[in-house]
């Protein structure tokens, strides 16, 4: 099986430095989407039984190297890194198309995608990516099950009320959660192989992209403004005895009216 | 129908959901407020019959009928939204931020082009269209947000506004829509019914959370029991999902679910920065956690120093008395 898992390199969750108010500095301190870690585990899980190999697919800076050297040391066979100064400050329209006309210059049967990013927050751009490609896509999974010699992969999915088992037809694209399991370390053997594992690097020449169509001025999407939250008082701090403390915890719940 | 406003509903057991009645009560407040048409659409074997309902909260339901067999799929809901906009034009889609409305809206923008702006926790019509709130990078900032162009899709919080009916119920159109585009198809094998599933933890209005604090799977017992006093739910860190205590649907944080209830009660819970990422938006805080340095001290606005198998109980018991 030939799978693509779209990595997304984030600024470490909690340690995002902002720049120009609200803007995130993405020139250094970028880890692997937590999210996008686990559907590479389940990616190399799978090549593992089924044979194959497994090729991330990065739009992103130079920054995003490290995150994706780790996929590599982690057992990924190659990487490509689509980077380009014109897209800074893409919104989720411009990275799904980039993306989907990277995946078009790829083989594969299945695409893996992380459920949604720790920085967007959308969980959108997986579902335009298939759709674009004309590809059927199986989200929120649990469970990755192919059958590469039928043609089809199997899904459990989140539902509202349980989960769904969902079939569809390779080559298709699968976003998917914790559930697939924690993604592993990469060994010391892992780490020396990686340095001679290719990371090629495309541009949006390459990809046959319009420059002016991604940035912040294709942007369909605007930030009027950015204020930090109210902030907290600092907690009021009970040590008491457990027949005092919850004296006091009802009190400042009757005065917050809570209960 | 130009410049509508339409809220794209969920149907999940024969009736609008109710982040779905949400969307249609904000649909209405934003059609009053820039005096443009609203409709709400449904699409589900069910559609005519949950459209009645949804119609109660104001917007007319265009509700597109499908062959039985369940809650259609994301594509199949997505594929005739697309075709109802292109043959009405509305100018904003107001979509849940469920997982069906997440597929649904990444699906439209895939083949409408239209700009999306996620995770909204409220909206207001402004001069240059819905203006969107969110709470980005794990609550570090509140952001407000509009569409470059007069279009655009919004992917809707639960509880940013409150769902009302309306003076004047809309009616519910049947349509028919013919497909234009036909998506990949997904076939749905089986759905199977898990109760632990159904946590509604986005919607409450208080949580109580237990972490590797409560010790193990009975440990919840005590969680569940405060919940249950308060009128809440129980939700988990990712340490203890992990370890089996709890199922996945309670998790909240950065992999799992982001909340923001009036009451967040954590119990055992360290305060990890991928745990705070999905609370801290949270109206009050309480923690309760032997250890008096755990990092949760640093955004919890009480902080109860105690094992909370001493505490939980007594609390439970005091909250009951109180309520009588
Ligand atoms: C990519 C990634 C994604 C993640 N996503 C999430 C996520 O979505 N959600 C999430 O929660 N975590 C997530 N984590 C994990 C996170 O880093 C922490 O490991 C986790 O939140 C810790 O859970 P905990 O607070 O239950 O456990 P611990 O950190 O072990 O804390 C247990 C606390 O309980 C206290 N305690 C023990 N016994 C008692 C007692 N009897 N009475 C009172 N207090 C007691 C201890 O003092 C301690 O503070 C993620 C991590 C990664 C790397």
């Amino acid at each position: 099986m030939r799978i693509v898992v779209l990595l997304k390199a984030v600024p470490v969750v909690g340690n995002e430095k902002l720049v120009d108010g609200w803007r995130v500095d993405r020139s250094a301190g970028l880890e692997a989407n937590g999210n996008d870690e686990y559907v590479l585990e389940a990616a190399l899980k799978l090549v593992e039984a089924h044979g194959g190999e497994v090729v991330t697919l990065t739009m992103g800076p130079h920054p995003a190297l490290e995150a994706i050297r780790k996929a590599l040391a982690m057992g990924a066979a190659r990487a490509v890194q689509i980077v380009d100064d014109a897209l800074a400050g893409s919104d989720a329209l411009a990275t799904g198309r980039v993306l989907a006309a990277a995946l078009a210059h790829l083989e594969y049967e299945l695409v893996l995608a992380g459920a949604d990013t720790s920085d967007g927050q959308g969980g959108v751009v997986g579902a335009a990516i298939a759709t674009r490609l004309g590809l059927p896509y199986l989200s929120y999974a649990a469970s990755i099950e192919p059958d590469p010699a039928a043609g089809i992969v199997r899904v459990r999915r989140i539902s509202p009320t349980g989960y769904d088992v969902l079939e569809a037809r390779l080559p298709a694209l699968i976003a998917g959660t914790q559930l697939l399991g924690e993604p592993r370390y990469p060994s010391l053997r892992g780490i020396m192989q990686a340095r001679s594992k290719e990371i090629a690097t495309w541009t949006l020449r390459d990809l046959g992209i319009d420059p002016a169509s991604v940035g912040p001025a294709a942007s369909q999407t605007v930030v009027q403004e950015a204020t930090p939250p109210p902030q907290r008082a600092g907690a009021t701090v009970v040590r008491e005895a457990p027949d005092v403390a919850v004296e006091r915890i009802v009190a400042f719940l009757v005065s917050r009216r809570l209960i | 129908m130009a410049g509508a406003v339409w809220a794209i509903g969920e149907i999940v057991e024969g009736a609008p959901t109710r982040l779905t009645r949400e969307l249609a009560t904000l649909a209405r407040q934003l059609g009053e407020a820039a005096a443009l048409p609203v409709a709400a659409v449904l699409v589900g074997p069910d559609a005519a019959a949950a459209g009645a309902l949804l119609a109660e909260h104001g917007p007319d339901v265009l509700a597109v009928e499908v062959d039985p067999g369940g809650r259609p799929t994301a594509a199949v809901i997505a594929e005739r939204v697309a075709a109802l906009v292109r043959e009405r034009a509305p100018a904003f889609l107001l979509v849940g931020a469920s997982n069906d409305g997440k597929d649904v809206a990444g699906i439209l923008q895939g083949l409408l082009d239209w700009g999306v702006l996620v995770n909204g926790a409220g909206v207001r019509w402004s001069d240059r269209g819905p203006q969107v709130e969110m709470s980005v990078f794990g609550g570090r900032l509140v952001t407000q947000s509009t569409f470059a162009a007069d279009r655009g899709i919004v992917i809707v919080r639960p509880s940013a506004v409150t769902a009302e009916t309306a003076p004047a119920a809309g009616q519910v159109e049947r349509v028919v829509v013919d497909p234009a585009i036909e998506l990949a198809p997904v076939r749905v094998v089986d759905r199977v019914a898990e109760a632990s599933a159904a946590v509604p933890i986005e919607e409450a209005s208080v949580i109580v959370a237990g972490g590797r604090g409560v010790g193990g799977p009975e440990g919840f017992a005590v969680v569940r029991e405060l919940a249950d006093a308060l009128g809440g739910v129980v939700g988990a860190t990712r340490a203890v999902v992990d370890a089996g205590w709890i199922g996945y649907a309670h998790q909240i944080g950065q992999t799992g679910k982001s909340v923001k209830p009036q009451l967040y009660v954590a119990a055992g819970i360290s305060g990890a920065i991928q745990h705070k990422v999905g609370m801290q938006t949270s109206g009050t805080i309480v923690a309760i956690n032997r250890d008096p340095d755990a990092p949760i001290a640093e955004f919890a606005d009480m902080m109860v120093v105690g094992d909370l198998f001493e505490i939980l109980p007594r609390l439970t018991a005091a909250v009951r008395a109180r309520r009588g």
